[in-house]
């Protein structure tokens, strides 16, 4: 047969650009293939930014999973996750406490795969394939459940994730999914494309996202607080990414430089 | 990228420490890659680094390694953007000044320049190498995946016990499981290479077209139906199938999935369990249920002026045959007749059912008219009269056939039929062997009779009846020496009904018995009260009895009672019987006849001459007296000359009462002629519209009323002369006129004879 019926497994496609890939480019990651980096190199004409703009968000990352880990969480479910480079959530983690269980969560078959071949070896993280806008189906994962208990707080990642989750797909029932499952004490770290810096060339990057490989919505700081309307923002609330705690005060840059949105949530 | 601004000159020449050199190459490092470091740990690692820089610029052994190495870990700190190894070198190239010799500071930024690029071309291949084998790995997972899920399919498909096909929108058939070649008998490469449409069946439901085209649409999911499909073969397979719609991942139609059961066993099953249903087990002729399925149908479809027509056949005799020859051999003739039927009537639109015992119907689906349907039942006769050979007899039967043929709109199947069986029982009473043709109006007379018949009861006990009078004249002197008591229903809707309407009727359903008991009362009492009120006037009043009412073992009692129960002189009392009443073989009637004779009543029998009396028997009875039946004294009627036959009956009838010592009495005298030749012969009595019509009983009394003579009443004769009617005798004729006053009118409207000058005295 030639033409195969549609339930039969999907292909891994490497000759359409992947987010995650693309993503490890602009972090100055070789995890990559040349449809990625000429995908990136078209965005990164419109919008320069975008390398500082992905490691602010990485940074963010850091700090954020260095804050939950002095509170003392001591697991984490990064939905999301990407190709692993430098900072890892468990690299970040395990500084602090080299016990502290991590999930990687990638719809990605290459991100999966790769995942899995880094983290072999290290019996306190665990990589699944599955599909963040499943919750449920997310949270049922055998090999997660293995890893994570849900008795205790757990941070939960969505970094730089829910704005490739249209309104339609109701981003805040998949947030408010993971909260309901999780103990008092729980995190939800989230950061988010903005509205508010979004330029005109910014937005033909967008378009590019949109045509390519995923469609981006861009949410004001109020719609991103009302993501996690049943949680108590953690301080300093939904801001721009780098003001989110600064390591120091002159490391902040401005919406234009960098428009991303990032909360950090606490389940009460 | 513009190297960093060159430090003051006073502090470039002062020695570099680790410490100065690490904050002024963190801040050019900052942002050219990501590293995941604070602010603090990048300064602490650059410090790190720088100081083995400063060791190696003033170590008294030259390490020009040092710098290869500090390159490679600026790559392994993930500083993998070049912006880096340009902020490092412009850095270095400054703060290594005043530390060593400048030619061991440039041999340093060498080596840290070729150790950065080993390092970087070392990680870039690597995680080039990294990601392709991930990219490779996804894919033979997936390609596992694939297959594993295609092997599960591949097992289903080719092991399922239906069958599964794939075809896509076109029409194409792209696969298909062994099952379905079994039970096409095709190849799966035969099978590839027709087409979808090319297994549209004849057979199929109008709407299947339809439902696929909506399916290839996209505007249905799946439908289901029972479908025939031809084999290769040429034979049909009966089939259980659901046809489903595969889409594509934009959700365009992409696939037909066909999934088919054989049920050809329960199919044929069904077929059989529904032949038995609707067939006779004796003859396989269509059963009853069949029968009217099809009238049903043929009813429904009718178009414009379509006429129906059926034959209902019921064989003569059959019971005697069954009772005879035994229920084997009736069976047998049965069967015959089936064949006969089967084979000489039966065809295209004309059905052949048995829809009972003995009974066959032809249904004629689409009528020419009555001659067809005549030649039809005609046919069948024929076929039927066919001897058959019973058991050794050669057995000839006969039937009767009742047609009915009309116009399919305006009947229904419930009708159709009640009319066949009603004109099979006309062809039955008209004889057998024979075919009767349904006729409205004898069918609408016979309903109208039998509406009648069954409102009687009811009509007596409503009091719907009354009794009136008819003179009886002596003819020797014309006075009234009588009355005949005649009973007439005053109908609700149908007006007044003379005896012809009812009597035969109430006779067949018995009534006769109360009615002529209830008319005997009725004229009774009335004789009893003329009795009291004129004791001069010696008046009889003549009854009828029917048959059964002589039959009727309490005759003689209810009589009796009667009798004592009005106060009436039995010797004004007169029974008419009829020839057959009093003629019957057994000894009953005689004793009937002796004893209300011995309660003193005269009797008389009725319509003499019509039966076939027995003289000698006559002689021996306790009779009194014959009334000629009305066809003799007809034959007297006509003014010119008699019928000399009827004249010598009457006379010689006349002549044989009188050796009998009984009295005669004409009926039906309606002219002076009548009345002059019955006197010439010696007739003693009279009645007829001559004399008088029947009327009320005070209308009568009026004739005779004992004023207006002090001898016996007397009809002026010649007042009657004019006014004579022509109708039947004993039919009512309307009487418009109301007799209050005891007085009618002469010569009135509706012609009916009054003796005007006697009644016109009477009320005076």
């Amino acid at each position: 047969m030639d033409r195969r019926p549609t339930w039969a497994p999907e292909d891994v496609d490497v000759e359409r650009p992947s987010i995650a890939r693309v993503y490890d480019y602009y972090l100055g990651g070789s995890h990559n293939f040349a449809v990625d980096r000429a995908f990136a190199d078209r965005v990164l004409r419109l919008m320069p930014g975008t390398t500082t703009a992905a490691q602010a968000n990485r940074a963010f990352l850091r700090r954020a999973v260095r804050h939950l880990c002095e509170i003392g969480i001591r697991q984490f479910i990064d939905l999301g996750s990407g190709i692993p480079t430098a900072g890892n959530v468990h690299e970040v983690a395990h500084s602090v406490d080299p016990t502290t269980k991590v999930v990687y969560v990638d719809i990605d078959p290459v991100a999966y795969a790769h995942s899995r071949a880094i983290l072999a070896d290290d019996p306190h993280t665990t990589v699944i394939r599955a599909d963040l806008r499943q919750p449920a189906e997310v949270l049922a994962d055998p090999q997660l459940r293995e890893q994570i208990d849900f008795d205790r707080p757990v941070g939960v990642l969505l970094v730089s994730v829910l704005h490739f989750v249209s309104n339609e797909e109701r981003p805040a029932d998949i947030v408010a999914g993971y909260a309901s499952a999780t103990a008092p004490g729980s995190h939800l770290v989230i950061s988010h494309a903005s509205v508010e810096g979004t330029t005109e060339a910014s937005s033909e990057a967008l378009d590019l996202y949109k045509r390519s490989s995923a469609n981006v919505v861009t949410r004001t700081a109020k719609e991103v607080a009302g993501l996690v309307s049943g949680l108590s923002l953690v301080d300093p609330g939904v801001v721009q990414l780098t003001q989110w705690r600064p390591e120091s005060p002159d490391e902040t840059t401005s919406w234009e430089e960098i428009p991303v949105l990032a909360a950090v949530a606490r389940r009460e | 990228m513009r190297a960093s601004k060159p430090e003051p000159t006073d502090r470039a020449r002062s020695a570099p420490t680790p410490e100065r050199i690490a904050r002024a190459w963190a801040r050019a490092m900052a942002g050219t890659s990501y590293v995941s470091m604070s602010r603090r740990e990048l300064h602490s690692y650059l410090s790190g680094l720088a100081s083995r820089l400063l060791s190696a610029a003033t170590a008294e052994t030259f390490e020009p390694s040092v710098g290869y190495e500090v390159g490679a870990a600026l790559v392994d700190a993930h500083f993998t953007l070049p912006t880096s190894l340009d902020r490092t070198l412009c850095v270095l190239a400054e703060q290594l000044s005043g530390a060593g010799t400048p030619a061991r500071a440039s041999a340093l930024q060498s080596a840290l320049a070729a150790g950065y690029a080993q390092a970087l071309r070392d990680r870039t291949l690597a995680e080039q190498e990294e990601i392709r084998a991930a990219a490779m790995l996804a894919r033979s997972e997936a390609e596992a995946a694939r297959w594993s899920s295609e092997a599960r399919f591949q097992a289903v498909f080719a092991g399922a016990v239906i069958g599964i096909a794939i075809a896509d929108i076109d029409g194409s058939i792209i696969d298909v499981n062994q099952t379905t070649c079994d039970m096409l008998g095709y190849t799966p490469a035969e099978l590839r290479q027709l087409a979808v449409e090319r297994f549209i069946h004849p057979d199929d439901a109008p709407g299947v077209r339809d439902a696929y085209q909506d399916l290839l649409r996209g505007e249905r999911e799946h439908f289901r139906l029972e479908k025939p499909y031809y084999r290769k073969d040429g034979q049909a397979v009966w089939t259980d199938l659901v046809v489903s719609l595969i889409r594509d991942q934009e959700g365009q139609p992409q696939y037909v999935v066909a999934m088919i059961e054989d049920i050809t066993e329960r199919h044929h099953l069904q077929i059989r369990l529904r032949h038995q249903a609707l067939h006779d087990p004796l003859t396989q002729l269509p059963n009853r249920t069949l029968f009217f399925e099809r009238l049903g149908q043929v009813l429904d479809d009718a178009e414009e002026d379509a006429r129906v027509g059926v034959c209902y056949l019921d064989v003569d005799g059959f019971k005697m045959i069954n009772d005879t020859l035994g229920h084997d051999m009736g069976d047998y003739l049965l069967l015959g007749v089936a064949r006969q039927l089967h084979s000489k009537v039966s065809g295209p639109g004309q059905l052949v059912a048995r829809t009972g015992g003995d009974e066959f119907v032809v249904l004629v689906e689409r009528s020419a008219g009555p001659e067809q349907l005549v030649a039809i039942a005609e046919a069948a006769l024929t076929a039927i009269r066919e001897p058959v050979q019973l058991g050794g007899h050669e057995i000839t039967v006969s039937a009767s056939v009742g047609v009915v043929e009309r116009a399919a709109d305006t009947t229904s199947a419930t009708e159709l039929m009640k009319a066949a069986d009603t004109t099979l029982h006309w062809a039955k009473r008209d004889g057998k062997n024979r075919w009767a043709l349904f006729d409205a109006d004898r069918h609408a007379h016979e309903v109208a009779k039998f509406e009648l018949s069954a409102s009687l009861p009811a009509a007596l006990e409503r009091g719907e009846f009354l009794v009136e009078y008819q003179p009886l004249v002596r003819l020797l002197d014309e006075t009234v020496m009588g009355v005949e008591a005649l009973v007439r229903w005053r109908h609700p809707k149908l007006g007044l009904l003379g005896p012809d309407r009812f009597i035969e009727m109430s006779e067949e359903t018995g009534l006769i018995v109360p009615l002529g008991q209830w008319v005997l009362g009725e004229a009774c009492r009335q004789a009893a009260a003329w009795q009291r009120q004129y004791p001069e006037i010696d008046l009889v009043t003549s009854v009828n009895l029917a048959v059964r009412q002589v039959q009727d073992p309490g005759i003689v009692d209810v009589v009796s009672a009667i009798l004592s129960e009005t106060g009436l002189d039995p010797a004004k009392l007169q029974l008419e019987l009829t020839e057959s009443a009093v003629m019957g073989t057994a000894g009953r009637p005689l004793q009937t006849l002796n004893a209300l004779a011995g309660l003193g009543v005269r009797l008389a029998i009725d319509d003499f001459g019509t039966g076939y009396s027995n003289l000698a028997y006559l002689r021996s009875l306790p009779v009194h007296s014959l009334k000629l039946a009305g066809s003799f004294v007809a034959g007297l009627r006509p003014p010119d000359s008699p019928d000399p036959v009827d004249k010598e009956i009457v006379a010689t009838l006349i002549k044989l009462a009188h050796t009998l010592h009984l009295t005669v009495t004409a009926e039906g005298v309606e002219t002076p002629q009548q009345a002059a030749r019955l006197r010439a012969l010696g007739c003693d009595t009279a009645q007829g519209w001559h004399y008088a019509m029947p009327g009320a009983a005070e209308e009568v009394i009026a004739l005779l009323n004992p004023r207006s003579t002090s001898d016996a009443p007397t009809l002026d004769a010649p007042t009657l002369d004019a006014t004579t009617v022509d109708v039947t005798s004993g039919s009512a004729a309307p009487k418009s006129a109301p007799a209050t006053n005891g007085r009618r009118p002469g010569a009135a409207p509706d012609g009916v004879a009054v003796p005007t000058s006697t009644v016109g005295t009477a009320s005076s």
